[in-house]
């Protein structure tokens, strides 16, 4: 009984082999409506199924592995990345620090065409140590013909003095400084007085007769008295007049230069009796004065 | 030895039909003499036979045919695998069963085959009812027949024997 039985599931397996040899036979003489023969198309079809199944596998376990396993390398791209926009937000900022630059320095160049004195450009390399003195260093000394008391000009206006000149630096004494001092003269009224600084970033005007013309708002030139700076260059603004018995109390001057933000000077290197040549800027004062 | 039964038998089948065949019946008639040799050895010699008979005379007629070769091969197979399970789950040595089977056998070919056809081939050959019919009722008798032939065909060869052993014993006794 074992025998048959093993005989007849032989058999079985025996017809179902042979019968799927035949189909493919068939199939492969076959075409479908298409014209792709039978077997073609059923072997194409097949594969085809199991290409998509494998496909969506690979599929599945690439974006498992691109989404975990690989998300270190991502952390460490997104690292580098951000550390190139860091980078490249530096090399951005150097560019417009350079393109601003440059533009102050086209202003130096006007000013000196401007003046007619002989000027040398100097960079802003430093500042004071302390808070109670208003000073800055330049990198132009000695060796650049840069001496003790030459005044120190912007495109702004007047800056300082040379206090303490060496062979390739120069200490420059801002006109905020509380024992810096400058003569000027009211543009509009042509007043004279002499401008102090304070300490802090204004200035207070002194030395005016009681009866001068003086009004908010004025601007205040050098007036080259005091044998340091060329006259002409502005100095400041009258911010804030207050009187006391029919005499100035307190006359308070906001500088036109912006101390804070100071990057590149002229140095005027001539001697004294040259810089006391009125400048075009003088000149300009003047025709303005002459013409009211 | 069944092997050799087998091609053997296939063989003298596939020479009678492609010999003598055509004309045993006339008309729109037919019939397979192969098929009966596969039903035979499948109902004698079991599935394993039959498939393999099936098979190889299957593929030979479509080999001489023109036809999609291995639509009557798989026709054939199933057939011979089917006679084969039923002669070794039955018993199938009368007349009537015998006929039943071989009738039976040649209406599950002309199905089969008809069928594929229909399925494969944009023109399949038009198939009637009476010429179905007909080749099964052919084929059917001519099985019968072969097995009354086979099944007798011991017996005569003994008998033979026997009366030629019989005349010399009587010759010499004179």
């Amino acid at each position: 009984m074992t025998n048959f039985s093993g005989i007849r599931g032989r058999s079985g397996y025996l017809f179902v082999a042979v019968a799927v040899g035949h189909i493919i036979l068939i199939s492969a003489q076959v075409n479908t409506r298409s014209g792709v023969p039978v077997l073609q198309a059923v072997l194409f079809g097949a594969l085809a199924e199991v290409q998509r199944l494998t496909s969506g596998v690979m599929d599945a376990a690439h974006r498992g592995w691109e989404g975990y396993v690989r998300l270190g390398d991502a952390q460490a791209e997104n690292e580098r990345l951000r550390q190139e926009v860091a980078d490249l937000r530096v090399q951005l900022q150097l560019a417009r620090a350079e393109a601003g630059r440059t533009a102050r320095m086209r202003e130096l160049l006007d000013l000196r065409d401007r003046t007619r004195l002989p000027t040398r450009a100097a960079e802003i390399i430093g500042t004071s140590a302390t808070t109670d003195f208003k000073t800055v260093t330049i990198d132009r000394g000695t060796d650049h013909g840069v001496l003790t008391d030459m005044a120190v000009v912007s495109p702004e206006g007047a800056v300082g003095r040379v206090v303490m000149p060496t062979r390739h630096a120069a200490k420059v004494q801002l006109l905020i400084d509380r024992s810096a001092a400058v003569a000027v003269v009211v543009e509009r009224s042509r007043a004279q007085g002499v401008a102090f600084g304070t300490g802090d970033t204004t200035l207070r005007l002194e030395y005016l007769p009681t009866t001068a013309d003086i009004a908010e708002g004025d601007v205040l030139t050098t007036s080259g008295i005091d044998g340091i700076y060329p006259p002409g260059f502005v100095v400041g603004r009258i911010e804030r007049i207050e009187r006391a018995g029919g005499v100035f109390k307190s006359i308070r001057v906001a500088p036109s230069v912006d101390f804070g933000r100071l990057e590149a000077v002229l140095v005027v290197v001539a001697p004294k009796e040259e810089a006391s040549v009125p400048t075009e800027q003088a000149a300009a004062s003047g025709a303005r004065e002459g013409s009211r | 030895m069944t092997v050799l039964r087998v091609l053997l038998t296939v063989a003298a089948a596939l020479v009678l039909q492609t010999t003598l065949a055509r004309f045993l019946v006339r008309g729109t008639g037919g019939v397979d003499l192969v098929l009966v040799a596969v039903v035979y050895l499948g109902l004698t010699s079991g599935p394993t036979a039959g498939i393999l008979s099936g098979t190889i005379a299957g593929l030979a007629q479509d080999s001489l045919g023109s036809g999609i070769i291995g639509v009557g091969g798989l026709a054939k197979t199933v057939v011979g695998y089917l006679a084969g399970r039923i002669g070794t789950t039955f018993i199938v040595s009368q007349t009537i069963p015998r006929f039943l089977v071989f009738f039976g056998a040649t209406l599950l070919q002309v199905g089969l085959t008809s069928g594929l056809y229909y399925l494969l081939d944009p023109q399949p050959p038009v198939v009637t009812g009476y010429a179905v019919l007909g080749e099964s009722l052919a084929n059917a008798l001519i099985g019968v027949v072969f097995f009354q032939i086979v099944d007798a065909l011991p017996g005569m060869i003994d008998r033979r024997r026997a009366m030629s052993r019989g005349r010399v014993s009587r010759g010499r006794v004179r």
